[in-house]
């Protein structure tokens, strides 16, 4: 029942991109499920085990763009086995057999081969755009195939993957008339790089926009790329070593002046800080500073740099900054938005780099603040509580106490009633990740007040299933729930199967589960793959008498149309 | 075995003794720190700190990705090698703050006395003398540049004994 033609339908459905919007527009009836099922062009697949490519082509023949998820999160801190799925071909294959027009490919967590970046570069035409995130699986040779094969190749970005660097001369398989590259970033590459090659290719970019480049490119490379390319918007540097006074770092102090569309800089892999200062004329255009890889980078080099950052939003740095550091961030960064304090001593020195008193000062100081991602070594119920009432507009909020289990320093309480106050006070909060000490109350709070809540992180905290009761009758919106070491068990994971059938995917690791409660709930629930990853000893649970009693070392559920995988390997049991 | 980038630590650190002494304090792997483990008592504190307990290492804690865990720069291991002596040995540049802390850890490690360093003479007194290789190849004098500029372009640690060094040092 349209009032109008599907053509104009069609145009308006035109200005509705986000996916979540389109996949509510296709509920509304036939008609329009139909419309916009042949103008979907960009696909998002947050579980590519939920469905099958199949499938999503007979929906939507006319994709042009598609992002697939593989591995849970959890997988980036090494809790899952690297065979343990997520593997790209298959989908690669089905979309060259069926002829779609393929322009963009967006994985994260996935297994990706060099015959899968081979067959990728042949098979479409106008391909242009390739982003992986957290991949892994092959080597400079797919890269290689990549840069030889697609004449209108637009973006080439790879952020923090593990590439199997052959030193080979991947660079040099662009070929000349390739010059539409608008993004290169290969941040995330071990090896040499042949600077010749990339000087000329950047030399013939006169688009590009975003260039990241790994720490074999040294000083005197990258004054000479910033010479070819004055319009760089994004900047990742490599290699920063060098004397101040010598010819290179001069030259590209001039170059450095020239980039005045300069927006955001990282990098800084091996820096010598002293040379930071030819960055100063542009940093007051900064909007996003990444050094959280620049581990030399730190006291009054640092200091000094974020002075001249007024318009930054988003900062992501190492906790040797310290609280004093993010005191002159919380003064001089009105326009902060995002913020992310990772550690820098991981091997336990017991540098107390930041506590509860930056996380203050920056929450007092930047009243746009609505991300945070803030390791430390202590916190406190007052600080958060503080944090609630200045930043109320959170949207993510992660903090991690490096030590599991450890209460507020000052009162030896645990941290209920901080977290509490975070999402009483942050009503649109989507993403929270908990830590310190933590029993069932804050598990109370968050199922009473996290009404937006789509992910939620969970580590050495709670006292009994009710706590995960909680969460799970409470957050109605809940997305993504992972747990790890947390005595949650079989009466929480079966209290309400349906509301995996709302959720994308649970991982309970280390926790109370049982064998014969995951195969009770896989028996109540054939829409759910209930995944059993056990390393360790694959015939023990079989073999053993009490074989139902036996605690589940990893668990991953997770809703899907298809049923069960075919591709898991032999620790991986999908009851 | 704390076992990071392929190197093993045990084996590098520093400490009195021949490498490959036996090791007391053995380091533990657990998956999982259990729920008993929380409930500390509260009031019961102690007058002299007791020594902190061996750091258990957590699988995949803290939730850190790999790449940034091997991107620290904390480690800063050299070659320190003494005219004379049977073999080489390691250590951590970074676990020093300025040259004394760093001349004094190789006082220990080679059980010898530098002398007293000034500008114009270099170290006088003792016939030790601690050179390092910088950046560049070159063998340089310890103590000429401010140490930041010293830690990041040492290579290699040279102790000089006193017959082999040039008189115009």
């Amino acid at each position: 029942m349209n009032y109008f033609p599907d053509e104009v339908i069609e145009h308006v459905f035109d200005f509705v991109t986000s996916h979540k919007d389109r996949n509510a527009i296709s509920l509304v009836c036939k008609s329009w499920y139909k419309i916009e099922r042949y103008s979907r062009q960009k696909v998002f697949i947050g579980n590519c085990y939920a469905i099958n490519p199949e499938r999503l082509l007979r929906r939507f023949p006319c994709l042009k763009s598609l992002t697939l998820k593989g591995k849970p999160h959890f997988a980036d801190f090494n809790l899952v086995p690297h065979e343990w799925g997520g593997f790209v071909l298959p989908w690669i294959e089905a979309l060259a057999r069926s002829r779609v027009g393929l322009e963009e490919l967006r994985l994260k967590r996935m297994v990706v081969t060099d015959e899968s970046l081979e067959l990728l570069s042949r098979s479409f035409v106008n391909f242009k755009s390739l982003v992986l995130v957290s991949c892994e699986g092959f080597t400079t040779d797919g890269l290689a195939s990549i840069a030889a094969n697609c004449r209108h190749l637009r973006d080439l970005d790879l952020q923090e993957n593990e590439i199997d660097d052959h030193r080979g001369q991947w660079l040099s398989c662009f070929p000349d008339t390739c010059t539409t590259l608008v993004t290169l970033n290969f941040a995330c590459l071990e090896g040499e790089t042949n600077l010749v090659a990339l000087e000329r290719l950047v030399a013939r970019s006169p688009n590009l926009k975003s260039l990241k480049l790994n720490r074999a490119v040294p000083l005197d490379a990258l004054a000479r790329l910033m010479v070819c390319a004055p319009q760089i918007v994004d900047l990742g540097v490599g290699s920063y070593e060098n004397d101040p006074d010598s010819e290179s770092y001069l030259k590209l102090k001039a170059a450095i002046k020239k980039c005045t569309l300069l927006r955001s800089l990282s990098g800084f892999l091996e820096a010598a800080p002293h040379c930071l200062s030819a960055f100063h004329p542009i940093c007051h255009n900064l909007t996003s500073l990444n050094l959280s890889y620049a581990a030399e980078i730190h006291g009054s080099h640092l200091i000094k740099l974020i002075q001249h950052c007024k318009k930054l939003q988003r900062l992501w740095i190492l906790d040797s900054i310290g609280d004093k550091g993010l005191e002159v961030v919380a003064s001089t960064c009105k326009e902060l938005q995002e913020l992310r304090v990772f550690p820098s001593d991981l091997l336990g020195g017991g540098n107390t780099a930041v506590t509860e008193e930056g996380l203050v000062a920056i929450s007092a100081g930047c009243p746009k603040l609505h991300s945070i991602l803030y390791f430390c070594q202590q916190m406190t119920n007052a600080a958060l509580v503080t944090v609630a009432k200045n930043c109320p507009n959170f949207i993510r909020f992660r903090l991690c106490i490096l030590e599991p289990n450890k209460p507020d320093h000052v009162t030896s309480q645990p941290l209920d009633e901080g977290f509490g106050a975070i999402v009483k006070a942050c009503k649109s909060l989507r993403r929270l990740s908990l830590s310190g000490l933590l029993t069932d109350q804050v598990f109370l709070y968050i199922g009473m007040y996290a009404n937006q809540l789509e992910m939620l992180s969970i580590a050495f905290a709670g006292d009994t299933d009710k706590g995960m009761l909680y969460v799970l009758n409470g957050c109605k919106k809940m997305k993504k729930l992972e747990i790890r070491d947390s005595p949650f068990g079989d009466t929480a994971l079966l209290a309400d199967v349906s509301k995996y059938e709302t959720m994308r995917s649970l991982w309970m690791s280390s926790c109370e589960v049982t064998l014969s409660g995951c195969k009770r709930l896989a028996q109540k629930a054939p829409w759910l793959n209930v995944e059993i990853i056990n390393e360790n000893d694959n015939n023990r649970m079989e073999e053993n008498g009490h074989e139902g009693r036996q605690k589940v070392d990893k668990l991953y559920l997770y809703r899907t149309v298809v049923g069960t995988r075919m591709d898991a390997p032999p620790f991986v049991w999908i009851l | 075995m704390e076992v990071i980038n392929g190197l093993n630590l045990k084996d590098t650190e520093l400490r009195l003794g021949l490498p490959g002494a036996q090791e007391e304090q053995q380091q533990q792997q657990v998956s999982c720190v259990r729920s008993n483990n929380k409930r500390k008592n509260n009031d019961s504190k102690e007058e002299s700190a007791p020594p902190p307990p061996a750091k258990t290492q957590i699988v995949g804690w803290p939730p850190v990705r790999s790449n940034r865990k091997n991107n620290n720069k904390n480690v800063s291991y050299v070659k320190v090698s003494m005219d004379g002596a049977p073999y080489l040995r390691k250590i951590d540049l970074k676990m020093y703050k300025n040259y004394p802390e760093l001349l004094k850890a190789l006082e220990n490690m080679f059980k010898f006395t530098v002398g007293e360093y000034s500008e114009r003479q270099g170290y006088k007194g003792s016939g030790f003398v601690p050179t390092y290789e910088d950046k560049d190849g070159d063998w340089m004098l310890v103590g000429d540049v401010p140490w930041d500029m010293f830690s990041s372009s040492c290579q290699k640690l040279r102790i000089m004994k006193g017959s082999e060094v040039p008189p115009a040092l």
